[in-house]
């Protein structure tokens, strides 16, 4: 039933395309509406996999310590990403706090964890165990990760404080800060990339 | 019109999940042989399925604005805000820049994917030609900003984990921004089922 690796079908408007050839850094477009159709990352392989585990590194720094102190009378008081969580469960917004757990901590450390798992065996043109589910999962939870968005609500929280209280950030932030840095230089890996390692069922 | 060959005119389907070109299935429910997730010649029910997702966000959109988010308390003097009033207190305290930013993410965001969506959909219904490629443009520009909507939500969150004073000072959250949640999450479904090939079968049957 495949019909052939050397095309390529638009996901946006349904041309069919040649499979172009792309060199690092290149990205190849629908030319009927200009969706991109496959981009060829900056980074090899393996500096994608040591982006991904410095990124891990990052996540895990960002969420053991606390992100802000706030000070007022002498008195201090901080939270970490899951403390903000946990608050929200507690002050009745329990809807809050399930879309904080997915959007800032499950979802990206599934991202983080099954792409570092998946390149450690791509880079040597292997399937890791679990290819097919972990693909698919990563395809759809793709959309649904919101770090970057984080770091920005953190900024914008600790002006609106500043009028009010002493206001410290803290290492977590600062983590943050790095780590979306880093995802979002591997956020442009193309994951189908990834599925041209295994040889389909049907060929 | 150009003649670049789409899908249907070859006989060709691709898999929107790992991008596997096949030749079209003969029956309905075919699977794409080398991720297993269902090979659709569109997504199903597309139309629909936003139709509902998009109403249902706008109802929710309602009372995200109306209702406020949070409540500071300071020495028995309790302040609500709403989206709004929030934003206006930013540009009052010299965070103009910020006050934009977030005004942009609140407001103009959220108000800009119903229109577009909107628009998307109506022109799909007509089955338009109209500014093909600038709706193709616009769909990408609604799924790369959407979620960006969630800022107010977090840093509500932020806010009642930090203003833990006692009687001094805090800050809890009200039911606004449990509506704003869920209307961000719900613009976000509805614009991952609105089909982007539809705005281009204008020629074609829909199915």
């Amino acid at each position: 039933m495949v019909f052939s690796s050397r095309l390529l079908i638009c996901d946006e408007c349904d041309t069919v395309h040649r499979m172009p050839k792309l060199g690092r850094a290149e990205v190849a477009r629908c030319a009927r509406c200009g969706a991109v159709l496959a981009r060829r990352h900056r980074l090899g392989l393996d500096a994608l996999m040591a982006m991904v585990l410095a990124a891990l590194f990052l996540f895990i720094q960002g969420n053991i310590w606390p992100v802000v102190t706030l000070g007022l009378n002498g008195q201090q008081n901080s939270t970490t990403l899951w403390g903000m969580i946990l608050i929200m469960w507690q002050d009745h917004s329990q809807v809050v706090s399930v879309i904080t757990a997915v959007t800032l901590f499950f979802f990206p450390l599934f991202n983080m964890l099954s792409l570092g798992w998946l390149l450690s065996f791509g880079r040597h043109g292997r399937a890791a165990p679990g290819f097919r589910p972990l693909m698919l999962l990563l395809h759809y939870v793709g959309p649904w990760t919101m770090s970057e968005v984080f770091v920005l609500g953190a900024l914008v929280a600790m002006v609106k404080a500043k009028s009010y209280f002493e206001v410290f950030p803290d290492a977590g932030i600062y983590a943050y800060g790095a780590l979306i840095l880093f995802t979002t230089l591997f956020a442009g890996f193309d994951l189908r990339r990834l599925w041209d390692i295994v040889p389909s069922r049907g060929a | 019109m150009t003649t670049l060959p789409r899908a249907g005119q070859l006989g060709l389907i691709g898999c929107t999940v790992c991008g596997l070109v096949s030749r079209a299935p003969a029956f309905a429910d075919a699977g794409c042989s080398r991720c297993g997730s269902a090979l659709r010649r569109r997504k199903p029910a597309s139309l629909s399925r936003t139709w509902a997702l998009l109403i249902a966000a706008f109802i929710v959109y309602v009372p995200a604005n109306i209702l406020p988010i949070m409540r500071t308390a300071s020495l028995g003097d309790v302040d609500d805000n709403t989206i709004l009033s929030g934003i206006i207190e930013l540009w009052d305290k010299d965070s103009q820049g910020l006050a934009i930013i977030v005004f942009c993410a609140s407001i103009v965001v959220p108000i800009c994917k119903f229109l577009a969506l909107l628009v998307l959909l109506i022109c799909v219904h007509r089955r338009s030609p109209w500014a093909q490629l600038q709706r193709a443009k616009l769909y990408r520009l609604i799924e790369l900003i959407g979620h960006w909507s969630m800022l107010d939500v977090f840093v509500v969150a932020l806010l009642t984990a930090l203003v833990r004073f006692n009687l001094l000072s805090s800050v809890e959250p009200l039911p606004g921004v449990i509506f704003f949640g869920l209307t961000v999450v719900l613009t976000m479904f509805a614009s991952l089922s609105f089909d982007p090939r539809l705005t281009w079968d204008d020629e074609e049957p829909h199915d």
